[in-house]
């Protein structure tokens, strides 16, 4: 049985993790409440350029701007996946899962691929299992702004319409709520536009200036903004799965100074029990 | 029938209403727009948008975006819009004065130039809506 300092020694370095986790389960709780106000305060405008895409579908043609042009893709193609993660850990199987999402969808598709990271994560997962890495970002911070997803919105569609993908897709891990987190894959370019369900025919619409420079200004926009959706969504499920990660770690820290303090006062019992009978023992000897 | 407005940034829901009119600055000059008009949309410019409503007036400072008309509904994409009423004056003076001096200090690459002018267009345009709200007064026209 390990001594009584020994014991007292665990307890206390159970009861420095319990305090470390719990602080840390408060602030992500904190952040999460922040997390999820901007990603449902940046919905809005998403829903907006959808309903302005879907407006325009009726009018639109594959061949009316680039990054509408879809390019066949049972001929060998080039595919790049933007992967959203976070830059810190100990956020529970969230970042795992992510990337063994990312790693099944590169298994089943075969083919010249490469990805773009968006978190430290990401980027040493793909670098450790050797798949080409084309891009790189972190540091967006607890509240990731929209100018910070831009660079990375400019070079998945700059390189696109040069034609260096012709096909981007971003996975990240949707937000459903404090408890699900789940990983999807969306497809980012070409751009789809989803049918007109409000009714009001697109060939109506007058353009200002003209459809052409109309475009040019919307697409990219609207790419810009599904990264953003994108980045606020993997920010929100990052700080809840921290949160309800380090809960669980708080509770076990809890039930293991329990535990400890039970065998501690076993073992002090023991060494009392002890002493008194070798006290007797001594005493009748005399 | 009234005008059913909506102003969103990517960071947010500005303002959400119906309004009697609506004046806009688009890439080609103002558009002013009443209920019924022609499904439109358009570019938008900088500058001041400026929303009529039972006699008062309000005005954003919208900065870029797009511009979706339905006839019962005015949809404003904006980069950012910010209040007229919630500028700052003299922290738009400062953005300013920072702005034309980074512009000031000499080389830049491409995109930082980009930047740095859309920063100073924006600062300028805060400033003049401030100025023009604190000569009229608030909500004084009718």
């Amino acid at each position: 049985m390990p001594s009584q300092r020994e014991i007292r020694r665990r307890i206390g370095s159970a009861k420095n993790i319990k305090q470390i986790t719990r602080a840390m389960q408060f602030v992500a709780a904190s952040k999460l409440r922040r997390a999820q106000e901007s990603t449902l305060a940046a919905r809005p405008y998403r829903e907006k350029l959808d309903e302005v895409i879907a407006d325009l579908a009726a009018v639109l043609g594959a061949d009316d701007h680039p990054l509408l042009s879809s390019r066949p893709l049972d001929q060998p193609h080039n595919r790049l996946i933007v992967i959203i993660t976070s830059d810190r850990g100990l956020a529970g199987a969230l970042n795992t899962n992510t990337i063994r999402f990312v790693a099944r969808e590169i298994a089943d598709h075969p083919g010249d691929l490469k990805t773009a990271t968006v978190g430290r994560k990401g980027r040493d997962a793909m670098r450790r299992s050797r798949v080409p890495i084309a891009a790189h970002f972190e540091g967006f911070g607890d509240k990731p702004a929209f100018a910070d997803t831009l660079p990375l919105a400019r070079l998945v569609t700059d390189d696109f319409v040069a034609g260096i993908y012709d096909r981007v897709d971003v996975v990240y891990s949707r937000f459903v709520s404090t408890l699900v987190q789940r990983p999807v894959i969306e497809q980012l370019l070409p751009v789809q536009p989803t049918e007109d369900t409000v009714g009001i025919p697109g060939n109506q619409f007058l353009f200002e200036p003209n459809p052409a420079l109309f475009l040019e200004a919307l697409l990219p926009r609207y790419v810009a903004t599904r990264i953003f959706q994108a980045v606020l969504e993997a920010k929100a499920s990052e700080e809840s799965s921290r949160m309800v990660a380090m809960k669980n770690a708080t509770e076990n820290a809890q039930e293991l100074i329990d535990d400890l303090t039970l065998s501690y006062n076993k073992v002090r019992q023991a060494n009392i029990t002890r002493e008194m009978v070798e006290i007797a023992s001594g005493a009748q000897a005399r | 029938m009234p005008l059913h407005l909506e102003i969103v940034t990517p960071e947010r829901l500005a303002y959400s209403d119906d309004v009697d009119m609506v004046l806009v600055p688009g890439v080609d000059g103002e558009l002013g727009i009443l209920p019924h008009h022609t499904p439109l949309v358009s570019l938008l410019g900088v500058g001041e948008l400026r929303i009529r409503k039972d006699g008062d007036e309000e005005s954003f400072a919208i900065v870029g975006g797009f511009l979706q008309v339905r006839p019962d509904k005015v949809v404003v994409m904006a980069e950012t819009a910010s209040l007229a009423s919630e500028i700052d004056l003299e922290k738009a003076q400062a953005a300013r004065h920072e702005a034309e001096r980074t512009l000031a200090s000499g080389f830049h690459e491409g995109a930082d130039l980009a930047a740095a002018r859309a920063t100073l267009q924006q600062a300028l345009l805060h400033v003049r809506v401030a100025e023009r709200r604190h000569r009229e007064g608030p909500r004084s026209r009718g």
